[in-house]
């Protein structure tokens, strides 16, 4: 069996969320506060929100769709915004842009529905993060099964989805580990195909071990 | 005179069964860093109301972590919490004549308050405006001090909120219920959901038994279906409405009604509404009015275990924490989209949001229809409690804001 020379450290995460200054009565105000809110800002509605909320898995993607559902009962852009997907994403800066872009077409294609009060307001909202080592590693593929079966949910969460961002790659901390660690490119890239949208944290991470475990019998 | 609190402390270990082994060694490994540091949480009565209820188990929960927390319980006269009960009023919108009188009791107990608590600890967390003004005592050093307020300040009183801003801006952060709730400060705000106990006498698993005794002493059908709302009998509570839209299911399902809340013995107003519940109710076999004792947590329990659908059509509301008691047991909820029940209920996700008797009763009758999509929400709701709103969870964000005060704020990014 591989043995990796640097090891795979689990660590896991807490993020409080801060109130912000700005929020949204109407698509116009949404807008607004797409293009001026912090990054940290659109992180939480994105990333953050789709480990807070892991048991959804069928429409509820990000807050900002969810309130367009709910709160402005504009299906037809709220159904555009859902089907954002984080993974193809490596910056803020682009999942932002494409978010305002969608927003702007629909306010200016529709200038009447632009101004029209929500049922709620939506508010922005910030992630602070403090993350802390749990002190297990892995250097082989056993170990590493071992220590993803022990994790939390947010400990799950912050090596398969916010790592994305961390890593500025298209992948996630376990495919990188497995793939630069390991060598097991192909059990890489199965690992970075688990849908993250259409399954639990729960669901991923038994996909994942059931990946793990073909590999184990394979070798 | 002030007090000190001790509480009995809980094995954190007994949580780890339902919340899972890696939750529990998340708390320990983000608690590392904080072992023998102190903290006070400071608030003004030792029991009963939401606050005392949360830190009674809150506290020994820290202490397993190895924190060095205390709970101070403020003294005051009546007169103080006369002043205070007006300001919490106020604070809410209610109409208030501001006196000078009021702000110099208020002034007079915090001084008394800060000549006799110990107010030395590192993080120093102060809960809702009674105790706001002990701000005075922070001494110029490291500590950090924190307000957490559990009302809603979304439409104050404007003379009283300024009042208190006055001191609230001199802490280091302020945390709120929801978002709606906050305030434009200039120090940072947090969003701290109240929680439920999984494990306290209102939520812990119960010997089905036990519920049919309960169902038997108020003469319930566990055959057909139950519809309850647990409240006190207050008509921010709706329960008026409530019944209202159960003759509009009743058109259509042969169900039962519980209205269940406190004794509106000690509650002139309560007994008021309690005599309108009634007169609407008119004799019908299938509504239970109960007056349930003041303490009756495993009353509820049971009631909200054998329930078919679970309503809190409040008009006002503040968090609404039997949404989150109700979620947990893995009922379907219709409630009113009022205050915090929306963070609690996502609509179509895990329960159903009115905004009226008909939009209520249309729910009701929607899962009763579709008892497969009831269970679903039931156990949505059930994970996004687990998620969001345990007390557990709860530790885990103050361990988090101790550590955002100790090493400083670190975004994501």
């Amino acid at each position: 069996m591989n043995t990796a020379e640097t090891p795979f450290q689990f660590v896991t995460v807490s993020y409080l969320t801060r109130i912000g200054n700005q929020s949204a009565g109407t698509l116009a105000e949404l807008l607004t506060g797409l293009e001026n809110c912090s990054d940290a800002s659109i992180f939480h509605h994105t990333y953050q929100t789709l480990g807070s909320h892991h048991f959804l898995t069928e429409g509820f993607s990000n807050d900002f769709a969810q309130w367009l559902l709910a709160d402005t009962n504009r299906n037809d852009l709220a159904e555009q915004l859902a089907a954002l997907d984080i993974r193809d994403y490596a910056s803020i800066a682009a999942l932002r842009s494409d978010l305002c872009r969608m927003v702007g077409d629909f306010c200016e294609a529709f200038p009447h529905f632009a101004s029209q009060s929500a049922l709620a307001r939506f508010y922005f909202c910030e992630s602070v993060e403090v993350t802390a080592p749990l002190g297990r590693s892995a250097r082989t593929l056993d170990e590493f099964k071992e220590g993803v079966e022990h994790l939390s949910h947010a400990g799950f969460y912050f090596h398969f989805i916010s790592s994305r961002l961390r890593l500025q790659l298209q992948t996630n901390d376990f495919s990188h580990w497995l793939s630069n660690g390991l060598g097991l490119r192909t059990l890489a890239d199965s690992v970075n195909h688990i849908d993250i949208y259409t399954n639990t944290l729960d669901g991923s991470r038994s996909k994942l071990l059931r990946l793990i475990d073909q590999e184990r019998r394979r070798v | 005179m002030s007090e000190t609190l001790a509480v009995t402390r809980v094995p954190l270990d007994d949580y780890a069964e339902l919340l899972g082994a890696g939750e529990i060694e998340e708390l320990r490994a983000l608690a590392k860093p904080l072992r023998g540091r102190s903290i006070q949480m400071v608030n003004s009565t030792a029991v009963g109301g939401g606050v005392a209820e949360i830190l009674m188990r809150l506290v020994p929960l820290a202490e397993e972590l190895d924190l060095n927390i205390k709970w101070e319980v403020m003294s005051g006269g009546e007169d103080f919490f006369e002043v205070t009960k007006s300001f919490h009023n106020a604070l809410h919108g209610a109409p208030y004549h501001a006196s000078p009188r009021d702000f110099k009791i208020f002034q007079a107990y915090s001084e008394r308050n800060r000549a006799t608590l110990p107010l030395d600890a590192e993080f120093v967390v102060i809960h809702d405006p009674q105790p706001a003004a002990l701000i005075d005592a922070r001494r110029p050093g490291a500590n950090h001090w924190v307000w957490r307020c559990h009302i809603d300040l979304s439409h104050p009183h404007r003379g009283v909120w300024d009042f208190l801003e006055t001191y609230v801006s001199r802490y280091d952060a302020a945390m709120f219920s929801s978002p709606e709730f906050s305030r434009q400060l200039a120090i940072p705000q947090y969003l701290f959901y109240p929680a439920i106990d999984p494990l306290s006498e209102k939520n812990c698993a119960l010997d089905p038994h036990f519920t049919a005794q309960i169902l038997a002493r108020y003469q319930l059908d566990s055959q057909r279906p139950i519809l309850t709302q647990i409240s006190r009998f207050d008509r921010l509570k709706d329960p008026v409405g409530v019944i209202r839209a159960y003759r509009i299911v009743k058109r259509y399902f042969d169900c039962q009604l519980v209205l269940a809340g406190g004794s509106a013995s000690d509650d002139p107003e309560g007994a008021v509404v309690l005599k309108e519940v009634l007169r609407e109710a008119n004799n019908d076999p299938d509504i239970r009015v109960i007056e349930l004792p003041a303490w009756a947590p495993l009353e509820v329990n049971a009631l909200q275990r054998a329930s078919t659908i679970v309503i809190q059509k409040s008009l006002r509301e503040g968090f609404g924490l039997t949404v989150s008691e109700a979620l947990w047991k893995k009922k379907p909820v219709v409630a009113s989209a009022v205050g915090g029940i929306p963070i609690q209920i996502i609509h179509k996700h895990t329960g159903m949001l009115a905004h009226s008797v008909e939009g209520t009763a249309y729910q009701i009758r929607f899962l009763l229809s579709h008892p497969e999509i009831a269970a679903k929400l039931g156990e949505h709701g059930h994970e996004h409690v687990k998620e969001n709103f345990l007390i557990t969870q709860k530790l885990k964000r103050y361990l988090t804001l101790f550590r955002t005060l100790a090493e400083g704020s670190s975004s994501v990014l």
